[in-house]
Order: structure tokens, then C-alpha cells, then sequence
């Protein structure tokens, strides 16, 4: 994915929207799916989030509901996803990316912002251009214990999509593409008719996983796919996971709090904190050239499975824990934790972008990050 | 004399389906101010053993089949109840995983803290909250005064994992055993409970018995470390050897599988397979069926825990543990 050149355009333009007629719901329909259907080269941009919010509100009464407040979960977030690439997205509980991706997945309505797949804005597709994006678009959940039925064999909830997709294989055909699926994961095309209790956790996760290839998806989001899993079996289908991709040419969001795991399946990584995109830049940049303070202290505090380089490695800890997300800091929402604040870290919010002293420089250290004293320094290496 | 050493521990879970063989002779040892942590994916016995020490195995369906627990000398498998209770809590204590289904939701932090104070020292109700509020400064939770009265429920995280550790540490007991103490937790979170629960083992000089899967977490603060899969302990290592030459196939296949985070690497090894149904244990050794190295003898003779080193510090239970040691 070296040849993807990203960082230099700026976030705010918004991508180019396909014209659509105003004159009659059906041909615009029609044309939303021809894009929808259109293939996307290797390397362009598939899925464009621009200032996505979700805000979740805060009521009190039973009768007369008032809403006086809001937990700000998501608030702005913009980035790019490229055809055939895996986006890491990290950051620790609250951040707000597992609401990333239920917005992503329609799963919840976006407070403001678009997400663009394929040029078309999905926050406002409805009807059949809707049902063609969601068939797109497909997720693998963290828990392979709650997210299988346990009423259902593993045939019924790999072929659940063909129900309301008829159109992604005929229904003589059905048991055919469940036993290749099943094949394509690593296991036994026989099991088909049992149940999910009579597999380990690595196993479901797999059966998690052939569900949601049924479609043919171009996306997948996975939200924490492997913190489940115990050490032996997360390599296992991490594997399985980089083997898909390049068998069906999918685009992986992947969401996960482990810092190793991410960095390993990722081209490029997004760090969140509380509802904003603190940093985003290639697996490179962002943890052998971190410029953000909250990502710094976020690598160093990694236990590393070797005493010695741990010996020698920089340690942040930071104080506290993060603010709620109902009412976050002015200014730069790190701020509180932050060894560097200053004044105007309070009153003025950091926009993501290539900090000015690094603009146009031809170093690692030139990628968007929201700090106003952004500064190069390295916590994952031995010193 | 060790603070604490396990001898030859079996325990079994019988059930509807037939009996669970959870620890098939786990023998370790702590001495005071050292951490011993065990290593090991879910099902390989390790929180069981520490259940067994604490007395709070469920029996039955669990079962003590042999072995001894000598802490502080003592047998305390030879033990009353009430004579356990005493050792309970006092001289040794245990923080979990889930400090929120830990402490009881409906009485304050400052009333649970203090619980200790009143049942085991037998002081006024007055007395052990002002030992609570002390207490809630030692491990850093800000406004310790105010927040004494508070419910778990008020606390984040990180604080409540801070109150499980005050809890533990209250009446100053010679050992602790940590099950999983952080894996709840967020990784920045993380780093300042470990840090704090280092720094109260140094002051006391307690023993620490850290239980985890996580091989980042016991390279940062264990001394020794004893690997365990289907119920035995396969290798036995001070800390820093571990890491640079595994003696046993298993910890070598753990530590390659994990990803790095200083570099990007080329696909991660995979154990194959499957840790083992605890009712159908493998003959010969567990491991057998998923390890590279092995061959017939690995599948009729159990391995006993040879010695790496002369002192008998390094031990592993592989047959070939000189060829392991050799390729690391």
C-alpha cells in the first residue's frame, strides 16, 4: 500500500458527489445504485466520513421528557478509507469508536455529517440504493458468544443474509455457498448443521467471520474482532482475516484497543480520543513517529513482552482518567491528562491536520495530528 | 523457608458430563517482596490454583484430590474453616478481575473498607471509616474524605481496581494474589494500577502471585514466571530468560504469536489447533497434539518438569527441552 499517498489533501473538501437529477425519486434511485454497484480501484478513497457526529441525548422525567444534556460520543470525525486497505482505529473505552462503527453501519442515525461510499451520502440513501450499500457493507462483532443465536445452526446463520439478499444466490444454491464459506474460514464443511455451542471461541469467531463474506462485501467493519480470543487463537484469525482480504479484495475498518494487533493487520491508524480523531497517519507514522502527546503516552504505556527493551523504553503515565464524554474539556479535549497544556490549549480546539512545522518537510513526522505543540518523539523503541 | 509453596496440587470439577481434570500437579513457591506470575490461556488451571490457595474453590463441584499448601509452614489444607477464615483476608488476600461485580453495590466503598477493620480487628464502626478514608489516600483516589460514602457504581474503572487493591492490602497481608488484575482495564489505566500495586509490594515486601495471559504485563513486573497449560506448569524461569530462550515449545509458540509493536512483521506464527477438553487430556504429553517438535515419545511418556539449569531455578517439561533451548 506504499503507493497510496495520503495526508496531503485536505479533509475538509468534500469528495465528489455523483449529480443526480432532481426530477424523479426513481431515476435518482437508479442512478445511487449504478454508483453503488460501480467497482472502486485499489488505492482510491471507497468510504469518506466528513465531520460525523453523534451526540447521544440526556433526558430527565419519566412524563414530561427534557433533554438536558448530551453524551458527545462522537463529535466530528473525518477520515478516508481506500479500497483494499485496512484502517486501524484505536483508543481506550468511551472514545467512541464502536459508535463509528454503528455509524458506518446505519446501525445508528448520525447527529450531522455524511458518509460518503462510493460518492453517494448513505445517511440519506433510502429504498433500494440503501439495501445495495448495506449488502456492501458488513461487520464482524468483538463477543462470538453473544453475537451467534444459539437457537440457529451454523448453516441458518451463515445463509440468514441470503433471506433478505435472494438476489446474492438462488435458494437451491444456499447450502452450497454456506459449506464453501465455511471451507474458506478453516472449518469443516460438515459442521453445518450444528449449533454454536458446540464450538470454541476462535471457531465462532469464524463462523462470525463466513457471515459476513456471505454478501461478497467490498467493507468490513470489525470491532474488535480478537479481544476474545485467547493469545494462541487470535494469531490464528488474524491470519484468516489477512488471507480474506486478499483472496476477496475486501477494505477492513478495524477497530481494537490492542496497539500490537492493530499495527500489524494496519496500512494506516486513527487514534481517538473522547469523540475526536486525535492522529491519523500510516502504521509508520503514527507509532515509530508519533507527534500527538495523547498517542505518545497511549504506545508507551504497552507492556512489550521483552524485559529488556522495556528497560530501556520511555514511560508516560498519565494522571486521571478520561473526562466524560457528556462534558469534555474546552479547548483540546486532552488537555486535563496533558503534560504539555497551555493556555490555548483550553480555548482553542486543535484541527487535525500536518502540524505547520512539519509542513511540506519530507518526514515521517509530517502527518495529521490535533496538537498544538505537536512534536515528534519516539516511546516505542528502546533508547 | 518460601512464604508460600504449592506441593504437588491436583484438583478436579466433577460434573454431569464427567470429571474435569482443572490441575494435575502445579508445585510453586513465593518468597516475601518477590512476584511470581502465571502464565496461561483460559482453561490451563491457573485461576483454580489460586482458588485452591484463597479457600474459595467451590466444593463441590470442585475437589482437592492432593497435594499440600504450605504457607508460612502451615498445611492449610489441614485446616478448619474458621481457622482458614483467620488466614483469609488477614495474611493473605485476593483482588479479581471485575472490581464492579467484586464490591457489593449497595453499601458504600468506605463501609466495605472498613468491614475489615471491624471483623478482623474488631474496631468501632468510627475508627475503621477514618482507616478507610487513610486507606483511599494510599492508593491515590482524589477527595478521599468526600468520596468515602460513595457506591461502586460512582467510581470509574480504574478507581474501583484502586479500591479492590485497598481492600486487599488493608490489614497488611504477607501475600497477595492478583487474578487478572488489569485485564479490564484501559492500557493507560493499566500502567498506573500496575505501578501502584508494585510500589505497595515493595513497601510491605509482600508476596505477589500475578495470574494473567498477558506476556507484556508479567515482563514489566514479574521476578519468575511459571507457564501452565491443561492443568501443569510445562516451564518454570526467572523472568528475563524466559523471554530470550524459551525452554518449551508452548511459551515459544506464545511469544512468537503475538505481534510486535516496534515494527511490523510478516505473518504471525499460529499455534494449530486447540488447547485441550480438561476431560480428555491428551496421553503423554498435553501439549502433543499442537506442538512442532513432537514425537512418539511425546505421545505415551508425560514429561516430568526437567531442570534447565543446576539449581533447578529454570525447569521445563518438554523431552526436548535442550533442543528447544538450542533453536531459541
Amino acid at each position: 500500500m506504499a503507493e497510496l499517498n495520503k495526508g496531503d489533501e485536505p479533509m475538509d473538501a468534500t469528495p465528489n458527489v455523483s449529480e443526480v437529477d432532481a426530477s424523479g425519486a426513481a431515476a435518482t434511485e437508479s442512478a445511487a445504485v449504478e454508483a453503488i454497484e460501480a467497482p472502486v480501484e485499489r488505492g482510491e478513497p471507497i468510504l469518506q466520513v466528513r465531520n460525523l457526529v453523534k451526540h447521544f441525548p440526556l433526558t430527565q422525567g419519566i412524563v414530561l421528557k427534557r433533554q438536558i444534556g448530551a453524551v458527545k460520543a462522537v463529535d466530528g470525525i473525518s477520515f478516508d478509507l481506500y479500497q483494499g486497505e485496512t484502517l486501524g482505529i484505536v483508543g481506550e473505552s468511551g472514545c467512541g469508536k464502536s459508535t463509528v462503527a454503528k455509524l458506518l453501519m446505519l446501525l445508528e442515525k448520525a447527529t450531522a455529517g455524511e458518509v460518503y461510499y462510493k460518492g453517494q451520502d448513505i445517511t440519506r440513501l433510502s429504498g433500494r440504493a440503501l439495501k445495495a450499500v448495506r449488502r456492501n457493507i458488513q461487520m464482524v462483532f468483538q463477543d462470538p458468544y453473544t453475537s451467534l443465536n444459539p437457537r440457529m445452526t451454523v448453516g441458518d446463520i451463515i445463509g440468514e443474509p441470503y433471506e433478505i439478499h435472494p438476489e446474492a444466490a438462488p435458494k437451491g444454491d444456499r447450502r452450497r455457498k454456506v459449506q464453501d464459506l465455511l471451507d474458506v474460514v478453516g472449518l469443516n464443511p460438515e459442521y453445518i448443521n450444528r449449533y454454536p455451542h458446540q464450538f470454541s471461541g476462535g471457531q465462532r469467531q469464524r463462523i462470525g467471520i463466513a457471515r459476513g463474506l456471505a454478501l461478497n462485501p467490498e467493507i468490513i467493519i470489525c470491532d474488535e474482532p480478537v479481544s476474545a480470543l485467547d493469545v494462541s487463537v487470535q494469531a490464528q484469525v488474524i491470519n484468516l482475516m489477512e488471507k480474506l482480504q486478499d483472496e476477496f479484495n475486501l477494505s477492513y475498518l478495524f477497530i481494537a484497543h490492542d496497539l500490537s494487533i492493530v499495527r500489524h493487520i494496519s496500512d494506516r491508524v486513527g487514534v481517538m480520543y473522547l469523540g475526536k480523531m486525535a492522529e491519523i497517519g500510516t502504521d509508520q507514522q503514527i507509532y515509530d513517529h508519533p507527534t500527538h502527546p495523547y498517542t505518545q503516552a497511549l504506545l508507551s504505556a504497552v507492556p512489550v513482552p521483552d524485559p529488556e527493551a522495556r528497560e530501556g523504553r520511555e514511560r508516560i503515565i498519565l494522571t486521571g482518567d478520561v473526562p466524560s464524554p457528556a462534558n469534555p474539556p474546552s479547548g483540546c479535549r486532552f488537555r486535563t491528562r496533558c503534560w504539555k497544556a497551555q493556555d490555548k490549549c483550553s480555548t482553542e480546539v486543535p484541527l487535525l491536520a500536518v502540524p505547520e512545522r512539519f509542513k511540506g518537510a519530507d518526514t515521517p513526522a509530517a502527518h495529521e495530528s490535533a496538537c498544538h505543540f505537536a512534536e515528534e518523539k519516539d516511546v516505542v523503541h528502546a533508547a | 523457608m518460601p512464604l508460600l509453596e504449592v506441593r504437588d496440587l491436583h484438583v478436579e470439577f466433577h460434573t454431569r458430563d464427567g470429571v474435569a481434570k482443572a490441575v494435575n500437579g502445579v508445585s510453586y513457591s513465593v518468597d516475601a517482596g518477590e512476584t511470581l506470575a502465571v502464565l496461561g490461556e483460559s482453561g490451563s488451571g491457573k485461576s483454580v490454583t489460586a482458588q485452591a490457595i484463597m479457600g474459595i474453590l467451590d466444593i463441590p463441584p470442585g475437589k482437592i484430590t492432593g497435594g499440600e499448601i504450605l504457607f508460612q509452614g502451615r498445611d492449610l489444607l489441614k485446616l478448619k474453616e474458621d481457622e482458614r477464615r483467620k488466614v483469609r483476608g488477614a495474611e493473605m488476600a485476593m483482588i479479581f478481575q471485575d472490581a464492579l461485580s467484586s464490591l457489593n453495590p449497595v453499601l458504600s466503598v468506605g463501609d466495605q473498607l472498613g468491614e475489615m477493620f471491624v471483623v478482623h480487628r474488631g474496631m468501632s464502626k468510627k475508627d475503621a471509616k477514618a482507616k478507610a478514608v487513610e486507606l483511599m489516600d494510599r492508593v491515590r483516589i482524589p477527595a478521599a474524605k468526600e468520596r468515602v460514602g460513595q457506591y461502586p457504581h460512582q467510581f470509574s474503572g480504574g478507581m474501583r481496581q484502586r479500591i479492590m487493591i485497598a481492600m486487599a492490602m488493608a490489614l497488611e497481608p504477607a501475600l497477595i494474589i492478583a487474578d487478572e488484575p488489569t485485564t479490564a482495564l484501559d492500557v493507560t489505566v493499566q500502567a498506573q494500577v500496575m505501578d501502584l500495586l508494585a510500589e505497595l509490594q515493595q513497601e510491605f515486601h509482600m508476596g505477589l502471585i500475578l495470574i494473567t495471559h498477558d506476556l507484556g504485563v508479567v515482563a514489566d513486573v514479574a521476578d519468575k514466571i511459571a507457564v501452565m497449560y491443561a492443568g501443569r506448569i510445562v516451564e518454570h524461569a526467572p523472568v528475563h530468560d524466559i523471554y530470550k530462550a524459551p525452554a518449551h515449545p508452548y511459551t515459544r509458540g506464545l511469544l512468537d504469536s503475538i505481534p510486535r509493536l516496534d515494527q511490523k512483521g510478516e505473518e504471525l506464527y499460529a499455534i494449530k489447533g486447540l488447547p485441550p477438553n480438561l476431560m480428555a487430556i491428551p496421553p503423554g504429553c498435553a501439549f502433543n497434539p499442537r506442538c512442532p517438535r513432537a514425537q512418539d515419545i511425546c505421545r505415551t511418556d508425560e514429561p516430568p518438569l526437567f531442570r534447565v539449569t543446576e539449581d533447578g531455578a529454570r525447569r521445563s517439561a518438554c523431552h526436548f527441552w535442550r533442543e528447544t533451548l538450542r533453536d531459541a
